[in-house]
């Protein structure tokens, strides 16, 4: 293939999940859930706490900062980390970012 | 699964609201004996359904049919699905859903619609449907769906008469504004089974067809998501059908019957119990239908020993009955099955027959 038109993830736009997509508990499934067309998926621990930031109100980059505060981390390490979720959920056109 | 393991908790439940529907459309995978309209759950009834199954483990309720907007009460009973917690889908033809009632629906908390498209070739969609203007009035009612904000996808079910135009189906889906293609062979039950020979695409055909969709997954990657259903009767291995009997979702028919999956009726040794005299749990736990083909105890030769039993599940338990006459045998789509030539036999026996319409 000679093209990938992977979304691109703009640092200062406001992520949030689409509508469509909801992130819910489940105690019947053990945990968080992603409710998306025609398909569910289990989010693990730091999914839930970058979701939950995904309001499209907080820029990436203010994610970013405040996981890496409250989580005492790297911010490079978050960083790849939340670009990596957010491009994945993106091409799934599960989240989109709100300039 | 094996028995020892503690029941699983469904994830999904199909809920064929009525089977009445006004297209004809050949592969239609209701059953030939199709539930009267006065047989139908009433709202209430599906509300408590709802209610019991997200009790259950369920999250995603799949409102189907026939059309679902055939029921006046469409919009009580996605209000309903909302009030249980369900994530709703929206399984429709579009054809005799209004705007008006879109609204409603969407009012009503509902998250997620599903056109069906046959074709992109408009006379030949219609012919398809087996009703005249059916294509415009999907076009319309799918721009009316994004337009209301709710997110769309596009269902095509692929065969002889159109499978050679899944790009174009593509492009339709995209221009309509859907985030999301699901392309679907078809799967031969119900009314598929029985216009088989004139709905059976060739291998060569198939092949180019799954090569198609694999160039259109790249080539849209971050605009569209297209899922595939793969034509099992040219693959080497069963489909998990249904992610296993009795392991990830339930289906209630029109009149309360509750199914493993939605042909499970043509297996003539299960005893299905009703919602309007068991509960939803205890169907899911106790009811013989779900009991009969769960986990793996229930197999025979090849299955029981084969390594992908728990990756497949055997395959489809219907398909096995239907081709074999055993409900027990390897789905015969899997080549190690020793029914397989049948399968082969079958594929082979395509022809330009008139479509016998679904007529309810």
């Amino acid at each position: 293939m000679t093209e990938q038109s992977s979304a691109v993830v703009p640092p200062v736009g406001r992520p949030r999940l689409v509508r469509g997509v909801r992130l819910t508990h489940s105690e019947a499934h053990g945990g968080w859930v992603l409710l998306a067309p025609e398909r569910v998926f289990k989010a693990d621990a730091i999914t839930v706490e970058i979701l939950k930031r995904c309001n499209g109100e907080v820029t990436l980059d203010a994610i970013v900062d405040e996981l890496a505060n409250t989580f005492a981390a790297p911010r490079e390490r978050i960083h790849a980390d939340v670009v990596t979720l957010l491009t994945s959920l993106a091409d799934k056109k599960l989240l989109e970012f709100q300039q | 699964m094996t028995a020892q393991d503690p029941l699983p908790a469904p994830l999904g439940l199909l809920a064929e609201l009525t089977h009445r529907c006004p297209l004809g459309c050949p592969y239609c995978s209701n059953p030939l004996l199709l539930d009267k309209r006065d047989d139908e759950l009433d709202a209430a009834t599906w509300a408590r359904v709802f209610r019991e199954a997200a009790a259950l483990g369920v999250l995603q309720v799949h409102l189907s049919g026939g059309e679902p907007a055939a029921r006046r009460d469409l919009p009580e009973i996605v209000k309903a699905a909302r009030e249980a917690g369900l994530y709703s889908n929206l399984i429709t033809s579009a054809v005799g859903l209004t705007p008006t009632i879109l609204a409603s629906l969407a009012d009503a908390g509902l998250d997620h619609v599903q056109i069906s498209i046959q074709d992109s070739d408009e006379p030949s969609a219609d012919h398809i449907a087996g009703y005249k203007g059916a294509s415009a009035r999907k076009r319309a009612l799918a721009v009316e769906v994004v337009r209301l904000g709710l997110p769309l996808t596009i269902n095509m079910v692929v065969h002889r008469a159109n499978i050679g135009r899944i790009n174009p189906m593509v492009e339709l889906a995209l221009s309509l504004g859907a985030s999301r293609v699901e392309i679907a062979h078809v799967q031969y039950y119900g009314w598929a089974l029985k216009n088989r020979a004139a709905l059976m695409p060739t291998r060569e055909q198939v092949t180019e067809a799954v090569r198609q969709v694999e160039f259109l997954r790249e080539k849209h990657q971050g605009r569209i998501v297209i899922d595939a259903v793969v034509p099992d009767y040219y693959a080497r291995f069963p489909k998990p059908c249904v992610g296993g009997w009795g392991r990830r979702s339930l289906n209630v028919t029109p009149a309360g019957r509750v199914l493993p999956c939605h042909a499970a009726e043509v297996i003539p040794e299960l005893e299905f119990w009703n919602v309007r005299e068991h509960s939803l749990a205890e169907i899911w736990r106790l009811s013989p239908a779900f009991a009969a083909f769960r986990g793996v105890g229930w197999m025979e030769e090849p299955c029981r020993s084969c390594s992908r039993r728990e990756q497949d599940f055997g395959g489809c338990r219907c398909q096995a009955f239907l081709i074999t006459g055993n409900a027990r045998e390897a789905d015969p789509v899997c080549h190690l099955s020793p029914s397989h030539t049948l399968v082969e036999q079958l594929a082979a026996a395509s022809e330009d027959t008139a479509y016998s319409y679904r007529r309810s």
